[in-house]
């Protein structure tokens, strides 16, 4: 990645960050609207945990991955303490991998 | 800030969760870093990437692109695509910034998933501000030097994989999402989950996230 390409991510992402904060005072977000910002940002993150999960690139990323999100997924709804939901998904993942399973 | 008044104003339980957090990022970030330096980048990259764009699934979503044999510019697209969601997540936690321009501009760099959470977590104003400051500054703190650490190590390792380090960034997300899934959005997430993933074999690297706003029309709809 080139340095260019580097600087103008953070300077987008930058941009992004501070539209919220700086335009407050100048626009009052309907409370409906507020709730649609927040409904829309918990749908990008779901589709985000499943596209990071299930696949790789254009193709399907194989079973271990969608394993150990499986795992992770019990242990959070069991109220698992965070860093023993990534652990434990990092091992699963590692565990399959180690018996075969790409 | 004031790390003792800070803590007396989240409470033992917040700040605990806030550093269980922040120790699950410290993990995504070593494996972010060890992913990158594996794949042939050098150190420079992760590193600086990670202090200018902090947000973890831009940089993974970047790096991946690059690794998968993409061009820099798809990287790049594909990172702010995915960062066009803290444009929202700005606007939710204006109130929390207040109108003094140096918190503002310090405040928006440490805009991230968690920060935004634990931040609309709080219902009262003083506790919203502590727990995005907390947060947001702690997150900044670990995952830049977790970033270093993995990609100094990385480029010992050859297969990420087989440690299953490539996990740990969906796990980290899916446990910060589970529990703020309501009646409300849970429809409209699966929907958008699905579209995404259908649309996955077809678009560039970034986009497919973004086919899932589709889903708010499944939004379902309560009395007002």
């Amino acid at each position: 990645m080139s340095l260019a390409a580097l600087l103008l991510l953070a300077a987008g992402t930058y941009a992004f960050r501070l539209v919220g904060p700086v335009l407050r005072d100048r626009l009052t977000v309907p409370r409906h609207v507020e709730r649609l910002l927040g409904d829309a940002a918990t749908v990008l993150l779901v589709a985000l945990v499943a596209t990071s999960t299930v696949t790789e690139g254009h193709a399907f990323a194989g079973w271990a991955r969608p394993a150990a999100l499986l795992v992770a997924a019990v242990l959070v709804l069991r109220r698992a303490p965070f860093p023993v939901v990534v652990v434990a998904a990092a091992l699963v993942a590692a565990g399959l991998r180690l018996l075969g399973v790409p | 800030m004031d790390m003792r008044s800070t803590w007396r104003t989240l409470g033992r339980r917040t700040v605990t969760d806030i550093g269980l957090v922040v120790l699950a990022d410290v993990v995504v970030g070593a494996s972010f870093g060890a992913i990158a330096t594996s794949g042939g980048l050098p150190l420079w990259q992760p590193v600086v990437m990670s202090l200018l764009v902090f947000a973890g699934g831009a940089q993974f979503a970047a790096v991946g692109a690059v690794l998968a044999g993409g061009s820099a510019t798809a990287g790049m697209v594909a990172g702010l695509v995915l960062n066009a969601r803290l444009l929202p997540f700005g606007i939710a936690v204006a109130d929390v910034l207040g109108t003094r321009w140096r918190t503002r501009l310090v405040g928006a760099h440490v805009t991230t998933d968690e920060s935004v959470a634990f931040a609309l977590r709080e219902a009262d104003p003083a506790r919203r501000r502590a727990a995005f400051w907390a947060c947001g500054l702690a997150l900044f703190a670990a995952w830049n030097l977790a970033v270093l650490a993995g990609a100094a190590v990385g480029g010992a390792v050859r297969d990420t994989g087989a440690w299953g380090l490539d996990a740990a960034f969906p796990a980290v997300l899916l446990a910060l999402v589970l529990p703020v899934l309501s009646r409300r959005t849970r429809r409209a997430a699966a929907v958008g989950a699905v579209l995404a993933l259908a649309s996955t074999p077809f678009l560039p690297p970034g986009l497919p996230v973004l086919v899932a706003l589709v889903g708010l029309l499944a939004l379902r709809r309560e009395p007002a």
